[in-house]
């Protein structure tokens, strides 16, 4: 499963349960998402133990992103039989901004950090 | 009439430092004009960087550059979203974005005509970001898309306050034009520290 686009693109890896994200994504409103969040719901309607969603190569995503990959942390979280793994990059210094408020969807959201 | 809400400051010293772009939304297609926000955005924040020059020895100028070029294209890019969605479709006001630079803060300000529906959501919006509690108003903002289509209006400026420690504040004011009689314009102006 993967959305690919010139300026960005969402690849799941199923060996893995990874889902790697790359580019920029500035798409008009929640609307323009909702074929990534559809592909974000396929994967846990698998009921993998863990998903890992790699953000290290996101280096901009506006606000309707912010929202969208908010809704699907907290579906997750409603699960509560899914564990959530986001890798993030310092280097990218607003990932660690998202990071806060996406723990506060999600208690158990867990971080690492290169 | 002019409003204002927030944390809007009318400019006292003039900047020495500024850029400034319009552009007229109506003269070119959606999915192209959705592109310039980024584009426009982009260009700012890299603009910016001459002021900000990055010393090899010291790691730390490296790491503000980088910081603030982060976050005056998040701000800039939300602030051209917002006008693009509140702005009235029926005019052919233009639409500007403005940097202005000063000793101890940079200014974001866009400015857009609005229609008498968008004022209303508009403020609207305004009066939670005043009242609510940033971190509440987050929650309830991601639950409310979920219900809703994905649509949570005021999540950008919400993340530009909490996320980027910016104050930020609005002036509308009615001015005399031709057609329609009157036209609402509103200025959403962001500081930040440097």
């Amino acid at each position: 499963m993967k959305i690919i686009d010139k300026e960005y693109s969402v690849i799941y890896d199923q060996a893995t349960n990874t889902v790697y994200w790359s580019g920029i994504m500035r798409l008009n409103g929640g609307q323009a998402y909702e074929p990534i969040l559809q592909l974000l719901n396929k994967i846990a309607a698998l009921e993998p133990a863990k998903i890992t969603m790699n953000l290290r190569d996101l280096k901009a995503l506006n606000s309707s992103g912010i929202s969208m990959l908010g809704r699907f942390i907290f579906s997750i979280d409603r699960k509560k039989n899914i564990q959530l793994l986001l890798l993030g990059a310092k280097a990218v210094p607003w990932q660690q901004k998202w990071a806060k408020n996406f723990q506060r969807l999600m208690p158990a959201l867990q971080f690492e950090w290169v | 009439m002019k409003q204002i809400f927030g944390e809007y400051a009318e400019e006292t010293v003039k900047s020495k430092e500024f850029l400034k772009i319009g552009f007229t939304p109506n003269s070119t297609q959606l999915q192209q004009r959705w592109r310039n926000n980024g584009l426009s955005a982009d260009f700012l924040a890299d603009y910016l960087t001459t002021f900000f020059p990055i010393d090899d020895n010291e790691p730390s100028t490296l790491q503000r550059a980088t910081e603030l070029k982060g976050a005056v294209s998040y701000i800039a890019n939300e602030l051209l979203e917002n006008s693009m969605k509140f702005h009235n479709p029926n005019d052919d006001y233009p639409i500007t974005l403005e940097v202005k630079l000063y000793n101890e803060h940079l200014v974001l300000c866009v400015t857009n005509s609005i229609s008498p529906a968008n004022l209303l959501k508009f403020q609207s919006i305004i009066h939670d970001l005043e009242h609510i509690e940033p971190q509440e108003l987050y929650v309830r903002q991601i639950k409310q898309a979920s219900k809703n289509d994905g649509n949570s209006s005021g999540l950008g400026l919400l993340t530009i306050i909490d996320d980027y420690e910016a104050k930020i504040g609005w002036k509308f004011e009615t001015i005399q034009t031709q057609k329609p009689t009157e036209q609402t314009l509103v200025t959403t102006m962001v500081q930040l520290s440097i």
